[in-house]
């Protein structure tokens, strides 16, 4: 535990809470000090630890791919080359057996979501208290602030923005190359012609709209719910006496290693799911 | 002292995480038998079959691991 005078609700509420940059209601711009303020900011906060640690994540992997691709070499592969080549031979066989159409952009897409939600889920395994209490010490040291106001979220999927982010990202491309590939006109066809025929246009506009939108959504709401469930009996955990944790926390972070990969994989196969949809010309 | 909301949020925690995984339980056990019996007949689709039975899986568990979450999060935050 961080303190010893905090409330167990009080150190759950204080874990969930983000660090948030944003625009005060009198106007001027800083970072919340609690959560109420965090709440007063509205839709102009920008969540600093979520947008952080997924641009680190993110930029260590394209650091750990460039690195494999510039030392690779056909003669002597050595043991890193031969990880990331197994990685992306896993990623191709699955693009080509759910993937039909014709696009070279499917398989790098499903290779980056996989990747960057394998590293960012992978932050749920870091002890709960380690990265929150080292960012006080250094807020409280450096800069003296009072530790109280210090937030750190570390696992930016158990944030929703940012489970919605990617999700829209890919909503967004699934519009572009339905209306790509079946011309705008074969796209409205499909979305008000399909299961009934044209004479009951408004039922199957219903039916093939909450298709459509729930895909996003249910895309985003599961790998938030799943890393957040995670993550909130690891804060659990934590809660209880030091000396008693490892024989909980153990057991977890293994079965939780499995539900970091299934989350990440699901995620990247319906994604392919999904473009290869949107790339289907007829039923 | 134990109010009548905390009650009320108790017993909500507990019918979220119970109702949860019983659906999950019925799901996965057909699952888990119908996988076995593909197995049984055809082993030489046992790569494919764990694959999908894989992506299933996580579908069907992803529900009570919410319902999970969220119930400790009442259980313990909200409530406690």
């Amino acid at each position: 535990m961080a303190s010893g005078e905090l409330t167990s609700g009080a150190y759950i509420k204080h874990h969930l809470q983000n660090l948030t940059y944003g625009k005060f209601p009198d106007g001027h711009w800083g970072f919340a000090e609690n959560a109420i303020e965090a709440k007063e900011m509205g839709f102009m906060a920008l969540h600093v630890d979520t947008l952080g640690f997924s641009f680190i994540l993110g930029a260590l992997f394209l650091f750990l791919f460039a690195q494999a691709a510039k030392r690779a070499s056909i003669d002597a592969p050595r043991g890193f080359q031969n990880f990331i080549e197994s990685i992306i031979d896993f990623i191709d066989d699955n693009v080509r057996g759910s993937f039909n159409g014709k696009n070279p952009m499917v398989a790098p897409l499903a290779l980056t979501t996989f990747i960057w939600i394998v590293l960012m889920n992978t932050m749920d395994l870091v002890p709960v208290d380690w990265l929150p209490v080292l960012a006080q010490k250094i807020s409280a040291g450096i800069f003296g602030i009072d530790p109280h106001h210090v937030f750190l979220k570390v696992v930016p999927t158990t944030d929703p923005n940012m489970t919605f982010g990617m999700s829209i990202g890919i909503f967004l491309l699934i519009l572009y190359y339905s209306v790509k590939e079946k011309g705008l006109g074969g796209f409205i066809g499909e979305l008000t012609l399909h299961p009934f025929g044209k004479w009951m246009l408004p039922a199957n506009l219903f039916l093939e709209g909450v298709n459509l939108l729930a895909k996003p959504v249910s895309l985003a709401l599961r790998l938030f719910g799943n890393m957040y469930a995670g993550e909130m009996i690891f804060i659990l955990i934590a809660l209880l006496p030091f000396w008693i944790q490892w024989s909980l926390s153990l057991p977890w972070a293994i079965f939780h290693i499995l539900i970091v990969l299934l989350q990440a994989f699901i995620f990247m196969t319906l994604v392919i799911v999904y473009m290869d949809m949107a790339h289907q010309k007829e039923h | 002292m134990i109010t009548e909301v905390q009650a009320t949020l108790f017993v909500a925690g507990a019918i979220l995480m119970g109702l949860g995984a019983l659906g999950a339980a019925v799901g996965i056990g057909i699952l888990g038998a119908r996988f076995l019996e593909g197995a049984a007949r055809q082993p030489e689709l046992i790569p494919m079959l764990r694959t999908q039975m894989f992506i299933v899986m996580g579908l069907v568990d992803a529900v009570p691991m919410i319902a999970v979450g969220i119930s400790m999060y009442i259980l313990f935050a909200v409530a406690g």
